[in-house]
């Protein structure tokens, strides 16, 4: 084992090894810093901003930022969440995210945010952008209306050879995620199985199968998302 | 002391928020004790008969009647709750925001499978009776101000409780997590 950095979370000492990105050293001390785009174990991106921490008076993205010795880090402090909330909020704004109709609910991280934030009406005005559903792959559907373009699919799933088949189309707001068509037979039956698990909203969902999980079971029907470090 | 007095309208809604607030079972023997309802579905009052306290909103405005309804609303009730994904957002029937009215309507009454072969005379309503279609359903906070808003589809009936309770007792309002869902 290597060095190990001490610091602290909203005036808790907490220990991790030198180097670990701050979000992943908050969880070794069972902090919850609130991530979207964050998958455990693979290159982080920085992309939804939601784990936004105040780094000796910095702000900065935990998922990207290693902690050092003596870090002073702020997190659950009602600035940072207010600008959590604010950015959960434009999330629900930019696309359409119908909950009622979306197989995805209850097991979805960005409603389990707002759930969280108790976010009962967003502060924006809703944009309400037409965007498509694909049904060209056989395996999946994309929901571009769900899509909160996070680039979990794309950093996670590779072929056999270890290449992309997930990738970002087009700039701006016209950005959606694709289907390399060249390598879209390499999507077989299991990574087709990990792209809709890893995918935090409903944007990739499985053909032929939804709502499998009765309301009442699901992942954040009783317990709000990180509250299994919290407690 | 006189009892509040609660109004209740379903907008461009399913009436499935109303139907959760009588999903609070044999607690309403106990809201009919502790309020009074004007203009309501419940009753069928069609017009206010008097200032009332509370003003509980089902459905988003998708018509220009919706309009007119959600305003007088807001003139009638000292305070204005949006119940359900609808009012809040615009729910199943924004699902045609986005999309030009003409394409929506060519969609319904002339292209659709349903009617592609059955209306040969390419009838359009447009009698003159027919509340008029918005450019878009615009959720209940973009037409008038709204006080509360009680998420879910429906809100669950233990949130509206809590709710009616907070406000007719004005205490803070109870917010298990189990109960506060948008779905």
């Amino acid at each position: 084992m290597g060095k190990v950095s001490t610091f602290t979370i909203d005036g808790v000492k907490c220990m991790a090894g030198e180097g670990s990105y701050i979000v992943d050293a908050a969880r070794q001390n069972n902090i919850y810093i609130p991530t979207l785009c964050d998958v455990q174990g693979v290159p982080p991106k920085g992309a939804c901003r939601t784990c936004t921490v105040r780094v000796n008076g910095k702000l900065m993205t935990s998922c990207t930022s290693r902690v050092h010795d003596g870090m002073e880090i702020e997190n659950n402090v009602p600035e940072l969440n207010d600008l959590r909330k604010s950015i959960i909020e434009m999330l629900f704004v930019e696309g359409n995210h119908l909950c009622p109709t979306c197989e995805k609910s209850g097991n979805c991280e960005l409603q389990a945010l707002a759930y969280r934030y108790a976010i009962t009406v967003p502060r924006y005005p809703f944009l309400f952008p037409r965007r498509n559903i694909d049904f060209t792959h056989p395996r999946i559907i994309k929901d571009h209306n769900r899509c909160i373009l996070c680039k979990r699919c794309i950093r996670v799933i590779k072929d056999k050879d270890g290449k992309n088949i997930f990738a970002f189309l087009n700039r701006g707001f016209k950005t959606r995620i694709y289907v390399d068509p060249d390598l879209a037979e390499n999507l077989t039956e299991e990574l087709a199985q990990k792209a809709v698990d890893i995918c935090p909203v409903g944007a990739i969902i499985k053909r032929g199968q939804g709502f499998e999980t009765p309301i009442g079971r699901r992942k954040y029907d009783k317990h709000p998302i990180g509250s299994e470090l919290e407690e | 002391m006189q009892k509040p007095v609660i109004a209740t309208t379903s907008l461009a809604g399913c009436f499935g928020c109303h139907m959760s607030l009588l999903d609070i079972d044999e607690r309403i023997l106990e809201l009919a004790e502790l309020v009074e309802f004007d203009k309501s579905p419940f009753n069928d009052i069609k017009n206010f008969t008097r200032q009332c306290d509370i003003g509980l909103i089902e459905g988003g405005c998708c018509l220009d009647e919706n309009v007119h309804v959600l305003e007088a609303f807001r003139k009638n009730c000292r305070i204005l709750v949006a119940v359900g994904e609808c009012a809040i957002m615009g729910g199943l029937p924004a699902m045609r925001n986005g999309i030009p009215i003409k394409e929506c309507l060519d969609e319904a009454y002339l292209n659709g499978p349903t009617v592609r072969n059955t209306n040969e005379m390419k009838i359009m309503p447009n009698d003159d009776e027919l509340p008029i279609l918005l450019d878009r359903v615009y959720p209940c906070h973009e037409v008038v101000k709204i006080d509360f808003f009680l998420p879910g589809c429906p809100p669950n009936a233990e949130l509206i409780w809590n709710a009616l309770n907070a406000l007719i007792n004005n205490s803070e309002m109870d917010l298990p997590y189990e109960v506060f869902k948008y779905d």
